[in-house]
């Protein structure tokens, strides 16, 4: 085998691991959704495992592992807009329970 | 120093800071880059879309949780999986020259992403034909209608684009038009559009299956 044979075989392989851990999580959150537990904890489980999901694609589909700029600037943008969205959160159990100092 | 050295010195350091004004970011040719804004772009839209998801139904009392069967998202999910190893196999292969190969795994990922989007529809049919409209459906707030509908027709409208440009990409690209960079830029697109429904199905279908 040619260098350039070993490292098209080399990357297939590690596209491959890749793909099946994927599909396995993708597994898992069907495993979550089956689970006796309350919607809170679902919801977290399955957050956890569609990120990890969701890096692994960012970082081996995408190539985003050869890039490290691009792949501080993606986190650091993705972050920023996902930290911004939270300033609102608080305001849909304020909806259902109340406000705490309205009494 | 002599004024000799300053004035090599003085012509490096102006070849450095022009090399360095014209270096593209982050190493990227301008339509990688353009594709990649695109995506941090629509990745905000996508967090934006499943945040007032999450926001509305947190804030509802007795969400609906209509879905008795997950089989065909899950069919679904193995669909468009699948789709993105495919397109990363025919960019590999164009990147290793291998012409017909890049083209036949485009062309089977953009089959992949007509099945997808044939099982969505009838998925849609299915909860359609149940009562379920844009503004109305039969287990209670119409809320959650008006967001399963929203979220995953932008979905599918990003599956639907993504289809078009595979063929229209592939078929210029077995034409000689488009290279192999080309291919590789619109992989990225349809990569991203597998990265949203992997938070698209647990937050809107399995959150919301029936116990």
């Amino acid at each position: 085998m040619t260098t350039a044979e070993t490292h098209k075989s080399d990357g297939m392989t590690k596209d491959v691991i890749v793909f099946v851990c994927i599909l396995a999580l993708a597994g898992l959150q069907f495993l979550i959704a089956y689970q006796d537990i309350s919607a809170s904890q679902m919801f977290v489980r399955m957050l956890s495992v569609a990120v990890i999901e969701a890096g692994l694609a960012l970082l081996f589909f995408m190539h985003l592992e050869e890039n490290r700029g691009l792949k501080w600037f993606f986190v650091i943008f993705i972050v920023f807009v996902l930290l911004a969205l939270q300033y609102g959160w608080t305001d849909s159990f304020r909806l259902t329970d109340g406000v705490p100092w309205a009494k | 120093m002599s004024q000799a050295d300053l004035s090599i010195h003085g012509q490096v350091s102006r070849t450095s800071a022009t090399e360095m004004m014209t270096a593209p970011a982050f190493s990227l040719s301008a339509k990688k880059m353009a594709m990649w804004l695109f995506i941090i772009a629509d990745t905000a839209t996508f967090a934006g879309c499943l945040f007032a998801y999450g926001f509305t139904r947190n804030a509802t009392p007795n969400w609906p949780r209509p879905f008795h069967s997950i089989t065909n998202v899950a069919v679904m999910t193995l669909i468009l999986l699948t789709s993105s190893f495919t397109m990363l196999i025919g960019v590999r292969s164009a990147r290793n020259g291998d012409k017909a190969k890049g083209f036949r795994w485009t062309m089977i990922t953009a089959v992949c992403g007509i099945m997808f989007a044939g099982l969505h529809l009838k998925e849609w049919m299915g909860l359609i034909a149940e009562g379920a409209t844009l503004f109305h459906n039969p287990w209670g707030t119409p809320l959650f209608s008006s967001m399963f509908f929203s979220i995953t027709g932008l979905h599918l409208l990003h599956v639907t684009g993504g289809v078009i440009a595979l063929i229209a990409v592939g078929l210029r690209y077995q034409g000689g038009r488009y290279n192999a960079d080309d291919l590789e830029i619109t992989g990225l697109y349809w990569h991203f559009v597998d990265l949203v429904w992997m938070f698209v199905v647990p937050l809107v279908y399995l959150l919301n299956l029936a116990h």
